[in-house]
């Protein structure tokens, strides 16, 4: 009896000890923020959490890392074809593999971006500007623009591709279709080479993902969790209750009034840094007379001194540290910090001055001010709706009477894409996926023609900026380019048309063995954790 | 008896009828789900084409009749937000949403009576007092801040329930229950009391003045003076006669646990009906929003005929119809 009983205990032992080496290897990270992916399809919306999501799976061409600055992902190198600057071409990194095993190649990438051309995508606008997509051979890709674009490359970053065969053999060719009777199985399956394989998904409540233990970047990615678990929690409370009980690791979407207390529980670390993201009101700088206000005859908003004076009577430092509770960055120019043409020059804001923006207001004929009704969101930016009640206040002091709206985001951004615009006054906040002025532009100064301008719901329409944002898109010398952009911000910085208040800051909130950076695409790369002490 | 059942069930459809067109005549409000649909970088052409395609230019009645039509065939077409088939997403999350609220209705009976017989017979106990004023916390008390509180204390202080979740779920057929794993079992504890709670407090309180009032009537002293046991009085005779009004009460609230569990739902993250509903609104994913409401609709008209049916059981006088003697 005895031996036996030994034999056991050792055998114990040694499963113990096997059990712990293998336990240091398994490592689970449980992530939470408030919303769930909207789908699996690469393809399918192209919306913050569902691309935050889709990056663990799914990869592009090139990637941003956690600063935004891009680097090769699934091309190792990429360039205008000499001699024809509307021809970029990439080359594909070899024995990149997908989690079936499929070998990736250039009829993946072609078929991918098509797929994210077509009607039913919704990332077609990123890709407005291509005219084609071709195979030179299996591992080289060629995109023809309709014209010079020197900056394709900036959307490749969001076009995640899919392996053709398996998207073939289960009729998911294309994204979506929101008439179609049948979900298409893209939805809730999913075929990429990225550091995570798809174990199991079930929406608003769980979805599993496993380390891909043949991914290409192993070598330089440390790739230490092996089992990611993303939970979505909806209640700011319940979030953070969930982190601080210690059921998940990792919480994004960390509510501001919380992170005082966080910073102060034991083995929790909280990272910021600044989003990209701006917040800004806008204004009805075109209409010949307003609906909303109480000036008969006259817009008041057309005239650039009234504008001036109500840059100047926004306080951005007690919104700052109030409304924000420091979770942001004042600012003076509707342009995060990472896009290029930001300067601290343009970010620099006016110094709040009550006294001159009244004698500005007296001398635009508005001595005793005026009364308009301002738009805002209450469920789309971080505290929206208290910067606008504390922007009342403000306006209130230089005798510009403000009636405030705030209404969830699916109305109140319905009024700014509206044609013409059914708001007069709105907040709005705005991020640059690819990193250039020209977003910006393209989206909130041209004026509504075409493609572009679909955001500037100000009716600003200035022919000599049209011509200057369009040549943005064709310019292929960077220097004259830039030189371009920042003619542009000086006279659209004194025309003040939008009213900047601040950059958008995060805070990650986790348990102090992890140590996540703020992504300033608020996206986090979770291939890129490493597990510290215990 | 016929009559009277085919005419609860004209009823009950009529106000279906009148549920979902009221609530479908009401989205234009809610927002423009294309808005959400879509990226930002969508054009104004983008835009105006998808609204077109999903057929949202239509006049409401237009759009209602459709919505009828496939409505009659169980069809409530696609998720804006998710991309899948709604009566998918509804037959998923009905389980969660089911065994929630039977078990906070048994929860809230079960402690509810219990408490009210107490109440009623030692009704100057030190210890009734104690209950009586708790209940009145229930009843004032809104149910999110009862859910915070019970997280804050057994999940992130005594770490002893999760806070958020189904935990493990068992799939028997398409349904799937929590019931049979520990870690289902847990986490059912904080949203079936949070949720049961109210109802808790009111059939307390109902139990105890009825019961006080059957205590005091004629067929119980006569009891006590044939010298009937006071337990056997209390248990088998007033008791009884106080469960009637009881199980209307309650009856009827069941169909509104499972239609609202809405609260509940948010503050544990519980993967039912009520959460795939504020998702909905905020999406203005029209389908769900629909469907759901179609839904709750249906679970009125049938609770309401239910107990209906019970009355018919229950009334004798009922059975036979107008002109019948």
């Amino acid at each position: 009896m005895k031996p036996m009983k030994t034999l056991a205990v050792v055998g114990t032992l040694l499963a113990a000890t096997f059990l712990t080496t293998i336990s240091s290897e398994a490592r689970t990270l449980r992530w939470a923020r408030s919303g769930d992916a909207l789908t699996l399809d690469p393809h399918g919306q192209n919306e913050g959490p569902t691309t935050a999501l889709g990056q663990h799976i799914y990869e592009a061409l090139t990637e941003r890392d956690h600063t935004g600055k891009l680097g090769p992902s699934l091309a190792t190198s990429w360039g205008v074809v000499p001699g024809d600057p509307t021809t970029w071409e990439f080359k594909i990194r070899p024995d990149v593999r997908f989690h079936n095993g499929a070998t990736l190649t250039a009829d993946d990438v072609v078929f991918s971006y098509e797929r994210a051309m077509q009607p039913t995508s919704d990332f077609k606008g990123y890709l407005s500007s291509v005219e084609s997509v071709t195979k030179v051979d299996n591992l080289t890709v060629r995109i023809k623009t309709k014209g010079p674009n020197p900056l394709l490359v900036n959307s490749t970053t969001s076009i995640y591709i899919m392996n053709k065969a398996w998207a073939e053999a289960n009729n998911a060719t294309k994204a979506q279709d929101f008439k179609s009777k049948e979900e298409n199985f893209a939805v809730r399956n999913a075929m990429g080479t990225g550091p995570f394989t798809l174990v199991s998904r079930e929406a608003d409540v769980r979805t599993v993902m496993r380390r891909n233990e043949a991914y290409w970047a192993k070598s330089s990615v440390p790739l230490e969790v092996s089992e990611l678990v993303f939970v979505p929690i909806k209640a700011d409370a319940t979030r953070v209750a969930a982190l601080l009980s210690g059921e998940v690791d990792f919480v994004q979407d960390v509510p501001v009034q919380d992170i005082e207390r966080l910073k102060g529980a034991p083995n929790m670390r909280i990272t910021s840094g600044a989003e990209n993201r701006t917040i800004f009101f806008g204004m009805d700088v075109a209409s010949a007379d307003l609906k909303g206000d109480n000036v008969q005859g006259k817009n008041p908003f057309a005239d650039k001194r009234v504008r001036q004076a109500m840059n100047m009577a926004i306080n951005r430092t007690a919104i700052q540290r109030i409304v924000m509770r420091g979770e942001s960055v004042p600012t003076g120019v509707i342009m995060p910090p990472f896009v290029n043409g930001w300067t601290k020059e343009l970010d620099a804001a006016p110094p709040t001055d009550v006294a001159r923006a009244r004698a500005l207001l007296a001398e635009a004929g508005y001595p005793q001010g005026f009364s308009t009704t301002l738009h805002c969101p209450n469920d789309r930016y971080v505290n929206d709706e208290g910067i606008c009640q504390a922007a009342v206040g403000m306006f209130g002091q230089i005798g510009i009477r403000v009636n405030l709206v705030s209404q969830s985001k699916s109305i109140h951004f319905t009024l700014i894409q509206k044609n013409p615009p059914e708001t007069e006054f709105f907040l709005v906040g705005w991020g640059v996926p690819t990193y250039d002025s020209d977003y910006i532009f393209s989206f909130m100064y041209h004026s509504r023609q075409g493609s572009r301008g679909s955001w500037n719901a100000t009716g600003y329409a200035d022919k000599d900026v049209d011509a200057m944002i369009q040549s943005l898109s064709q310019e292929i010398d960077i220097p004259k380019r830039d030189a371009t952009i920042a003619k542009l911000w000086a006279k659209l910085k004194d025309e003040t048309i939008y009213l900047p208040i601040h950059h958008q800051a995060l805070s990650y909130a986790m348990k102090s063995n992890l140590d996540i950076p703020v992504d300033v695409a608020n996206s986090p790369k979770l291939k890129m954790v490493s597990f510290k002490g215990s | 008896m016929l009559a009277y059942v085919v005419r609860s069930i004209m009823q009950g459809l009529i106000v279906m009828l009148a549920v979902a067109f009221i609530a479908f005549s009401m989205f234009r409000f809610v927002g423009d789900p294309v808005v959400n649909m879509l990226g930002q970088e969508a054009t104004l052409q983008d835009r105006a084409e998808l609204t077109e395609r999903l057929g949202l230019n239509d006049p409401v009645p237009l759009q209602f009749g459709r919505f009828l039509m496939n409505a009659v065939q169980f069809d409530f077409g696609i998720s804006y937000r998710q991309g899948r088939k709604v009566s998918s997403l509804i037959a998923e999350r009905l389980p969660a949403t089911v065994e929630l609220a039977v078990l906070s209705a048994i929860f809230a009976l079960v402690i509810g009576i219990g408490l009210g017989v107490f109440a009623a017979i030692r009704r100057d106990s030190w210890l009734a007092h104690v209950v009586m004023t708790v209940s009145l916390i229930g009843v004032s008390l809104p149910t999110f801040l009862i859910g915070i509180g019970l997280i804050y204390i057994f999940a992130v202080e005594l770490r002893w329930l999760p806070s958020f979740g189904r935990g493990e779920t068992v799939k028997i057929g398409w349904w799937s229950t929590g019931l049979l794993t520990t870690s289902g079992l847990k986490s059912l504890i904080m949203p079936v009391v949070t949720l049961g709670f109210l109802q808790l407090t009111l059939i307390m309180r109902l139990v105890r003045s009825e019961m006080l009032e059957v205590m005091r009537s004629d067929f119980v002293r006569f009891a006590r003076a044939r010298g009937v046991s006071e337990r056997n009085i209390e248990f088998r005779h007033a008791l009884r006669n106080t469960m009637i009004p009881v199980i209307t009460i309650a009856g009827l609230q069941l169909g509104g646990v499972i239609a609202f569990a809405i609260v509940t739902e948010t503050v544990f993250q519980w993967p039912g009906l009520g959460a795939l509903f504020v998702n909905a609104v905020q999406f203005v994913d029209i389908p769900v929003m629909s469907a759901y409401l179609f839904f709750v609709a249906a679970v009125f008209v049938l609770t309401s005929l239910m107990v209906d049916m019970i009355y018919l059981a229950l009334d004798p006088r009922l059975k036979s119809g107008p002109g019948a003697k």
